[in-house]
């Protein structure tokens, strides 16, 4: 008897928890949008209620207009694709050359000890320091803004790989003795499968200051591509094109994140970030 | 010949230490080291915390050079570590497979691979990640690796250590299994004592730094020992006693 209520009493728990599951997979899925739709609702008030001058803060009706307004001119297709070019391009130029970079400096103490405050104090300037030398160097078009993507995100992630070599437990190499891994078979089967978890975080995380990088540098030096157009939507005190723009860059940053997050879900990847 | 006989005549190898001193720095660890394992013989070495066990097989393995004296390798050898030995970026199979690079016959070491895991019993997780195995699953890929191919000494520095009590009584059992399926000479370093009385024909115990063999002890009962044979039990006395243990 007593055990009847006992297993009725977890069969109820089961049920529960469960149902508590479901509750929260649902919590999950539309709380963003709760609080997204909070976020407008507030931004409409403040320009129902007119707390600023309408042109310097566009309401979500304007901005929805202006939003139809550049897909009809196909300017907004045309700078998104600009942009995620030269940031595709700086940005691959950089890992290229920056992941091995960092491979040779993270197996020689010497070279690192040589390169490393060079490399910080690069890290620590600005990208957008180096735009009047984009400018003058590369004059307009992509070739200065690829440039500052480059300046962006060759400097952390040079550092960073060299930083996840020098961190390798030294047991790896051992073992890699034992089965005679020499050379350049050392380089790509132990030291970067070792590393790459690593790497890939690097990489997301300068993804991430390319994304902020290319409106800076769109905004000189270039004839299109999204900062550009925020650029001239300052010009011509459209700030309704501007926060549209916004909106576009904000969320192209989110999807390529995404899609960079999938490459930590590759089985020989897993094992760096579940430990 | 089946692919695990492949290598049945250990006569090729040998480790021979002739008064090796070795010290980092000021530091003396091991003084006056005399040792020659022979073919075939499992060798255990334990001692005092801290004493050069691991130096003792750093030497042997030939990933440090000794201070004085000199050091004779002969033969493939490979190292079981205590954790972490495996590429955590490689499958079991993979891991595995690192052991038979120089078996060039696809076909070979297909069959190869296939009888190694049946070996160890882990038919079935071939393309698991380390980080999805238990600890004692995880020793047992490394022995295979180890066993794989055409290695003729096996340096083990606490291989089982990290397991718990049981798993570290199965995997004695295991070691003994493989052993007798795939000779090789093995140097096994460990702080059991117990563990040391059951699986060694000769037990060598260090004595505190700077180290130096202190008490020989041979254990002519046949493997596998059960742990309350009377060899085993006497051996333990006698490694208790040297190690000023046995109160």
């Amino acid at each position: 008897m007593k055990s009847d209520a006992n297993e009725s009493h977890i069969k109820q728990g089961t049920v529960v928890r469960t149902a508590t599951q479901k509750k929260n997979n649902i919590l999950r899925f539309t709380l963003p949008f709760v609080v997204l739709l909070c976020a407008i609702l507030i931004w409409w008030l403040i320009t129902f209620f007119h707390l600023f001058p309408a042109y310097a803060m566009p309401s979500p009706g304007a901005v929805w207009n202006s939003f139809k307004e550049e897909i009809a001119a196909g300017r907004l297709f045309n700078d998104i694709v600009a942009s995620l070019w030269r940031v595709a391009i700086g940005f691959v130029v950089s890992a290229c050359l920056g992941i091995p970079l960092g491979l040779w400096l993270g197996q020689h103490a010497a070279a690192r000890h040589a390169f490393v405050p060079m490399l910080n104090f690069f890290r620590f300037l600005s990208p957008l320091a180096w735009i009047p030398f984009a400018i003058l160097w590369f004059h307009i078009g992509d070739k200065p803004a690829v440039f500052l993507i480059f300046m962006a995100t060759f400097f952390p992630l040079v550092l960073a790989t060299m930083s996840a070599v020098a961190t390798i437990p030294k047991i790896y190499f051992r073992v890699a003795q034992d089965y005679n891994y020499k050379g350049i078979e050392l380089l790509t089967k132990v030291t970067f499968p070792a590393v790459l978890p690593q790497v890939i975080t690097a990489l997301r995380v300068s993804y991430g200051i390319a994304w902020v990088v290319i409106v800076a540098a769109e905004m000189v030096g270039c004839q299109d591509g999204l900062g550009y157009g925020i650029w001239e939507a300052r010009n011509g005190l459209r700030l309704d094109s501007a926060v549209c723009y916004m909106i576009i860059i904000g969320l192209l940053g989110m999807g390529i994140d995404r899609l960079l997050a999938q490459l930590t879900k590759q089985p020989n990847v897993r094992w760096g970030y579940e430990r | 010949m089946s692919a695990g006989g492949m290598k049945d005549n250990r006569s090729a190898s040998r480790l021979v230490l002739e008064n090796v001193s070795h010290s980092y720095g000021e530091l003396a660890v091991l003084h006056d080291l005399n040792l020659v394992v022979n073919p075939g013989e499992l060798v255990v070495l334990v001692g005092p915390s801290g004493c050069g066990k691991t130096t003792l097989l750093n030497l042997l393995s030939g990933h440090i050079q000794s201070s004085s004296g000199t050091v004779r390798r002969e033969g493939i050898i490979r190292t079981v570590y205590q954790h972490d030995g495996l590429f955590p970026w490689l499958t079991v199979v993979e891991n595995i497979s690192m052991g038979l690079r120089s078996v060039t016959n696809v076909t070979h070491r297909k069959q190869e691979l296939e009888e190694l895991i049946e070996l160890i019993h882990l038919e079935g997780f071939s393309n698991h990640y380390p980080h999805e195995l238990s600890g004692g699953m995880r020793q047992r890929v490394e022995l295979a690796r180890v066993l794989a191919g055409d290695s003729d000494i096996l340096l083990m520095d606490e291989p089982f250590s990290a397991l718990d009590y049981q798993t570290r009584l199965r995997m004695r059992h295991e070691l003994n299994r493989l052993l007798v399926k795939r000779p090789r000479t093995v140097v096994f370093v460990t702080h059991d004592i117990e563990e040391a009385a059951q699986l060694a024909d000769r037990v060598l115990v260090l004595s505190n730094r700077p180290a130096t063999i202190s008490r020989e002890l041979r254990i002519n009962a046949a493997r596998p020992r059960d742990l309350t044979d009377p060899a085993v039990i006497e051996a333990m006395k006698a490694i208790l006693t040297e190690l000023g243990l046995q109160f």
